[in-house]
C-alpha cells in the first residue's frame, strides 16, 4: 500500500490523491466490490419498494427511544461482521506465517486489521449493542414514555454511525492505524504515523464520543428523573441499575478519551509536543489517561451486562432475584472502584513497587463485589424452577466462562505475575474471555430475552440452539490455545513466527474462529428464518416470558407511547406484583399523549460531522472550516424550531389498545 | 440438561491441554531465578483462586441440573430472595482469598521490583560477597536491539550473553518508539522507552540459548524484533567477550546514527569497541551533538527555563524531525545553554556535556561553554 502522505498537500484536495485508492490491494478490491454490490442491491431495493419515504420519517428522522435502540443494535451486527471478519483474517495469517512463510497479509496490512478489529469491536459493536439495549430499555423499564432528551438521542446515534462510517472509509480511501488499538504514541505520533490512518482514528473515535457521552447525559437524566410514580431508586429493576452506573462512567470517562485524543491531534497536526520524545513530551502520560478512560469502559461494557444476566434468571429461574441490594451495592461499589485501577494495564512501565501493589490490590478488591454478583445469580437459581430457554443458557455459559476469565483477571493483577505475561497471548484470551463470555454473551442473552418485546414474535429456538453452542465451543476452542500460547511466551501483535512447534495451537485457535464464525452464520440464519415463521412465533401476550419487570407489562411490539397510562409501582419487580394483585388493563378512559416529534436535525448534524471529519484527516482545510461552520450553524438554526412536539389522539390511543384487547381475547 | 454435561466435559479438556503443551512452556519453566519466582506466584495465585473458582463453577453446573423446571422434585421457592447468614458468606468468601492474595501481592511485588537489585542467585544461594553485577545497557532501536557492555567497553546487535549465575543489572532505553524488553527465560519485561531508562536486575541459573524479543508493539518490524540470549558459564562469557573485543567494528556516534535507521532481520553483529558516553548520549537523544541533551534542557528549565533567551533554544531541541528527514542536517548554529545574571554572575555547576559539538569536528565531552544572557556561545 503506497503512504498517501508522500504525495504533495493540494489546497482543494489536501493529501488526498488517487494514490489513497487501494486498487493494488486484491484484498481490499474484492471487499469493495462485494460492499459496493451488497450496496448497491440495497439502494435499489430500497428505491424498488419505495421505501425511502418510510426509512426518512419512521427510521432515520425517529426520535423513539425503541427505533433507535434497534437502529443501534443493527449499527452494531453490521460492525461485527466487519470485526469478525478481521478476527478471521488474523487467525489465518497467524496460523500459516511460520518458519519463514511470511503468511498473505503484510505487516503494513496486518498491523492495520489488528488495530481495526480493537477499535471496531470495543467502539462500534460492544458500545452500540449495549447503548441500543439500554436505550430500549431503559424508558420501558421505569415506565417512561420517551428518554429525557429525546432529539438529542437521535443525534448520539447517528453521531456514533458517523464514527462507524469513517473507520469503514479507511478501508477504501487510504488507510487505518497501524499503531494497535490504543494507539500509544510515539508510535502514533507524526513521524512514526505520517499517513492519514492515526487521523481516522482520532476522528472516527472523537465523533462517535459525542455521540455517546450525550448518550450517557441522556440516560442519566432520564433514569435519575422519569421513573413512574412510586419507583424509587431500591425498586428500580437491576438493569436499569447498572445502566445508570454504567452511563455514569460514560459521562465521567468518555470527556477523558475527548481530551486525550485532542492533546495526540494537537501533537499531530499543530507541532505540540504533549506526547512526542522532542521537548519534554511524555509518552507515558498519554498511556496513563487513555486507560483512565479505558479501564472504566469495560464496566461500562459489562456493566449493562451483568443487568441482563441479573433480568434474565429472576425471569427463567421464576423467582425473585437473590440479595436484589447486595446487587445495587455490588454495582455502585464496581463503579467507584472502576476508576482506582487503571495502572494495571501497564505495570511494566516502571512504576515502583508501591504504586504497583496499589493498583494490583485494588484491582483484586474489584472481583469481591464481581464475585458476590455471580453467588447472588448462583443463588437466584437456588430453589428455583429454572427453564432453560435461550437466554438462561448464555447465561449459564457466561457463569462459568466469566468465572474463568475473572480468574485469569486477578491473576494478571499480581505484578511480578504480570511482568511474565504482560502483552502475552494469555492476556489476549483472558480480556476476550471476559468480553466474549461476559459482554457479548449477555448481549446475546439480552437480544434473545427482548427480541420478542421489541418485534413480537420470538426467535427461532433450533438456529439459536446451533448458534449458542457453536459461539460457546467455539470460543473455548479459539482462545484456550491462546492462554496456552502466552504461557510459552508468545507475544501479541506478531504477523509471523519463527518457532514452528506453535503453529499447532494457532491452527486448533483457527478453527475455533471457524466454529465462532458458523455460530454468527447460524445467528443471521435464525433472524431469517424467525421473520419467515413470524406467525408461528407470534408473541400476543406481551409477557411470552412470564417475566417480572414493567416493560412486560406493555405489548409486544409496545405502541409508540409504551404506555396507555403511566404504570404506578409498588414493588420491586412491578409486574410480577401487577400480576400477582391480578391486575386489571385498563380499557377505557383513554387521553391524548403528549409526544416528542420527529427532526432530521440530529442526521444533518452527523453527516456534516463526516464531512468535516473528512476534512480533517485528510488536511482538505477548506472542507473541515466549512463543515465546522455549517455544523454551528445547523445547530443554532435548529434551535429555532419551535414544532417539537405534538399529541396523539385520543381515538388513535383507544384504536391501539382496543387492538390489543382483542388480541389479548382471541387468545384467552 | 444434556448439554452443559458436555460443556463441563469439554472444560475438563482444558488442564490435559496445559500438560501436553508443559514441555515447551517457558513461563512455567523458566532457567532464570526471578521468572522462576514469577512463575511460583503465578501458580499460587491460580492454586488460590481455584479454591473458590472451582466450586462456584461446580454450583453451577449443580444448581442448573437440580433445579431445572422439568424436575418437579426439586424444591421451588418463588419468594426465598434474601439470607443475611448467605450474604456474609458470599461476600466474605472473596474477601478472604482477596486479603490473602493482597498479602502475597504486597510483599512480592517489592521482593520482585525489577529496579530491586538482587539478593540471592537462587533459592538456595545468596550473591557471594564482593560480587558486582554485570551491567547490560539495552537500547531498542527500529526493529533491533543493541546492547552495551559498559564494564568491557564493547557492544552488540541482536546478541546479549551473560554468565550464568552472576547478577545481571539492565539499564533499558529507547531510540525509537516503546518498545518491551523480555527474556522469558530470565525475567519479567519492563518497557523500553525514548529519552527514560528503566531497570532490570535478573540472573540466569542454566546455560543454554534463549529467545528475547519486544514484547510491546513498535511497527512494521516489530515481529522480527528477536534476539537470542545466551547464557554462558563463565570460561565461555569470558571467551565471548574476548570474541566482541576481537571484532575490528567500531561503533561510534556516526555509526550509531546509521544504524538506527529502521531495518528488520538484522543479524547479530559485535561492536570491539564503543565510547563509553554513547549510551548516555542515546538516552538523552543527542547522539547528534549538536542536539541539546535531554538532561541539558531539564537543568535549564529547572533554572526557570531562561525566559525569552530561552526561546532560541527551543529550534535546537528537536531530535525526531531532522532524524526523519535524513539524519544528519547540518547542526543549528548556536543556542543558548546557561546564563548568567547580575544577581548569579554564574550557576556555579560545570554541565559535562555532550554539547554543541558539530559531529566529528569536537571530542563530544568537551565541557559546556557558560553563556550570559547576551553572549550566545557559538558552535562554530
Amino acid at each position: 500500500m503506497t503512504p498517501a502522505h508522500q504525495a504533495p498537500e493540494s489546497v482543494l484536495f489536501g493529501r488526498l490523491s488517487l494514490e489513497a485508492i487501494p486498487y493494488h490491494e486484491p484484498i481490499l478490491l474484492a471487499t469493495f466490490a462485494v460492499a459496493a454490490l451488497g450496496g448497491i442491491g440495497v439502494l435499489a431495493a430500497v428505491t424498488y419498494f419505495r421505501l425511502w419515504g418510510w426509512l426518512w420519517r419512521d427510521w432515520i428522522t425517529s426520535i423513539d427511544h425503541k427505533k433507535i435502540g434497534i437502529m443501534y443494535m443493527i449499527l452494531g451486527l453490521i460492525m461485527l461482521l466487519r470485526g469478525f471478519a478481521d478476527a478471521l483474517m488474523m487467525r489465518l495469517q497467524q496460523a500459516i506465517a511460520f518458519g519463514g512463510a511470511e503468511g498473505y497479509l503484510p505487516p503494513h496490512h496486518y498491523d492495520q486489521i489488528f488495530t481495526a478489529h480493537g477499535v471496531i469491536m470495543i467502539f462500534f459493536v460492544a458500545m452500540p449493542f449495549v447503548t441500543g439495549l439500554m436505550n430500549y430499555l431503559v424508558p420501558l423499564q421505569i415506565g417512561a414514555r420517551d428518554v429525557a432528551f429525546p432529539f438529542l438521542n437521535n443525534f448520539s446515534f447517528w453521531m456514533t454511525t458517523a464514527g462507524a462510517i469513517l473507520v469503514m472509509l479507511s478501508l477504501f480511501v487510504g488507510e487505518f492505524a497501524t499503531t494497535g488499538w490504543l494507539a500509544y504514541p510515539p508510535l502514533s505520533g507524526i513521524y512514526s504515523s505520517p499517513g492519514v490512518g492515526v487521523d481516522y482514528y482520532i476522528w472516527a473515535l472523537q465523533i462517535a464520543g459525542v455521540g455517546t457521552t450525550l448518550s450517557g447525559v441522556n440516560l442519566i437524566a432520564t433514569i435519575v428523573k422519569m421513573r413512574a410514580p412510586g419507583m424509587t431508586m431500591m425498586r428500580m429493576p437491576i438493569f436499569t441499575w447498572t445502566s445508570l452506573c454504567s452511563n455514569v462512567l460514560i459521562v465521567a470517562s468518555f470527556p477523558v478519551l475527548g481530551a486525550t485524543l485532542a492533546l495526540l491531534s494537537l501533537d499531530r497536526y499543530v507541532g505540540t509536543n504533549f506526547f512526542t520524545n522532542d521537548l519534554g513530551g511524555s509518552a507515558m502520560m498519554y498511556v496513563n489517561l487513555i486507560w483512565i478512560w479505558g479501564h472504566p469502559e469495560v464496566y461500562i461494557l459489562i456493566l449493562p451486562a451483568f443487568g441482563v444476566f441479573s433480568e434474565v434468571t429472576a425471569a427463567f429461574c421464576g423467582k425473585r432475584l437473590f440479595g436484589y441490594a447486595s446487587m445495587v451495592y455490588a454495582t455502585v461499589v464496581i463503579t467507584i472502584l472502576s476508576y482506582l485501577v487503571w495502572l494495571h494495564h501497564f505495570f511494566t512501565m516502571g512504576s515502583g513497587a508501591s504504586v504497583n501493589s496499589f493498583f494490583g490490590i485494588t484491582t483484586m478488591i474489584i472481583s469481591i463485589p464481581t464475585g458476590a454478583k455471580i453467588f447472588n445469580w448462583l443463588f437466584t437459581m437456588y430453589k428455583g424452577r429454572i427453564r432453560f430457554d435461550l437466554p438462561m443458557m448464555w447465561t449459564v455459559s457466561f457463569m462459568i466462562t466469566f468465572t474463568i476469565g475473572g480468574m485469569t483477571g486477578v491473576l494478571l493483577a499480581v505484578p511480578p505475575a504480570d511482568f511474565v505475561l504482560h502483552n502475552s497471548l494469555f492476556l489476549i484470551a483472558h480480556f476476550h474471555n471476559v468480553i466474549i463470555g461476559g459482554v457479548l454473551f449477555g448481549l446475546f442473552a439480552g437480544i434473545y430475552f427482548w427480541f420478542p418485546k421489541a418485534f413480537g414474535f420470538r426467535l427461532d429456538p433450533f438456529w439459536g440452539k446451533v448458534s449458542f453452542w457453536c459461539w460457546t465451543v467455539g470460543f473455548y476452542v479459539a482462545f484456550m490455545p491462546l492462554y496456552v500460547l502466552g504461557l510459552m511466551g508468545v507475544t501479541r501483535r506478531m504477523s509471523k513466527f519463527d518457532d514452528p512447534s506453535l503453529q499447532i495451537w494457532f491452527v486448533i485457535a483457527a478453527i475455533g474462529a471457524l466454529m465462532i464464525l458458523c455460530g454468527i452464520a447460524a445467528f443471521l440464519m435464525q433472524i431469517f428464518v424467525s421473520i419467515l415463521r413470524r406467525e408461528q412465533l407470534k408473541d400476543t401476550t406481551g409477557d411470552p416470558w412470564n417475566a417480572r419487570t414493567l416493560e412486560w407489562s406493555t405489548s409486544s411490539p409496545p405502541p409508540a407511547y409504551n404506555f396507555a397510562f403511566t404504570p404506578i409501582v409498588h414493588d420491586l419487580d412491578a409486574w410480577w406484583d401487577m400480576k400477582r394483585r391480578d391486575y386489571v388493563r385498563p380499557t377505557e378512559g383513554f387521553i391524548p399523549i403528549h409526544m416528542p416529534k420527529n427532526t432530521g436535525a440530529g442526521f444533518v448534524l452527523a453527516v456534516i460531522a463526516t464531512v468535516a471529519g473528512f476534512g480533517l484527516i485528510w488536511h482538505i482545510w477548506w472542507l473541515a472550516a466549512a463543515g465546522f461552520v455549517a455544523l454551528v450553524a445547523t445547530a443554532i438554526v435548529h434551535t429555532f424550531n419551535y414544532k417539537r412536539d405534538f399529541h396523539i389522539p385520543a381515538s388513535e390511543v383507544v384504536e391501539t389498545e382496543n387492538a390489543r384487547t382483542r388480541l389479548l381475547a382471541a387468545r384467552a | 440438561m444434556k448439554p452443559f454435561g458436555r460443556l463441563f466435559r469439554a472444560l475438563a479438556i482444558i488442564p490435559a491441554l496445559f500438560a501436553l503443551a508443559g514441555c515447551e512452556m517457558v513461563v512455567m519453566s523458566p532457567s532464570g531465578d526471578i521468572a522462576a519466582q514469577q512463575r511460583d506466584l503465578v501458580v499460587i495465585s491460580t492454586v488460590l483462586m481455584l479454591l473458590i473458582i472451582v466450586p462456584v463453577i461446580a454450583l453451577t453446573i449443580a444448581f442448573a441440573w437440580k433445579y431445572r423446571s422439568s424436575n418437579k422434585d426439586a424444591d421451588y421457592d418463588p419468594d426465598w430472595h434474601h439470607s443475611t447468614g448467605l450474604e456474609v458468606v458470599i461476600w466474605a468468601a472473596p474477601l478472604v482469598i482477596i486479603i490473602a492474595l493482597g498479602a502475597i501481592t504486597w510483599v512480592s511485588t517489592h521482593l520482585l521490583d525489577p529496579y530491586r537489585p538482587l539478593a540471592r542467585l537462587d533459592a538456595s544461594r545468596a550473591i557471594p560477597e564482593g560480587v558486582k553485577p554485570l551491567r547490560v545497557q539495552a537500547v531498542a532501536l527500529d526493529w533491533k536491539w543493541l546492547f552495551f557492555y559498559p564494564d568491557y567497553g564493547v557492544a552488540t546487535v541482536n546478541e546479549l550473553a551473560a554468565p550464568v549465575d552472576a547478577p545481571i543489572s539492565f539499564q533499558i532505553t529507547s531510540s525509537t518508539v516503546m518498545n518491551s524488553f523480555y527474556v522469558p527465560a530470565l525475567a519479567g519485561m519492563i518497557y523500553a522507552m525514548p529519552a527514560m531508562e528503566t531497570k532490570l536486575h535478573a540472573v540466569i541459573n542454566k546455560a543454554g540459548v534463549y529467545d528475547g524479543f519486544s514484547a510491546n508493539y513498535s511497527g512494521a518490524g516489530f515481529s522480527d524484533m528477536r534476539f537470542k540470549f545466551h547464557g554462558l558459564a563463565q570460561a565461555d562469557f569470558d571467551k565471548w567477550i574476548e570474541s566482541v573485543k576481537a571484532s575490528g567494528d567500531q561503533l561510534d556516534r556516526a555509526g550509531f546514527i546509521e544504524l538506527e535507521k529502521p531495518s528488520v532481520r538484522v543479524a547479530p553483529r559485535k561492536y570491539g569497541s564503543t565510547p563509553a558516553d554513547l549510551y548516555d548520549a542515546i538516552l538523552n537523544r543527542c547522539v547528534d551533538a549538536a542536539k541539546m541533551c535531554v538532561k541539558d534542557m531539564m537543568r535549564v528549565d529547572a533554572q526557570g527555563g531562561m525566559g525569552l533567551a530561552g526561546l532560541g533554544n527551543v529550534f535546537s531541541l528537536a531530535y525526531d524531525e531532522p532524524r526523519r528527514q535524513g539524519g544528519n542536517v547540518a547542526p543549528k548554529a548556536r543556542y543558548v545553554a546557561a546564563i548568567c545574571t547580575p544577581e548569579a554572575p554564574r550557576d556555579g555547576r560545570t554541565v559535562e556535556a555532550p554539547i554543541a559539538a558539530p559531529l566529528g569536528k569536537r571530542a563530544a565531552s568537551e565541557p559546556l561553554i557558560s553563556a550570559g544572557s547576551t553572549r550566545l556561545a557559538s558552535s562554530k
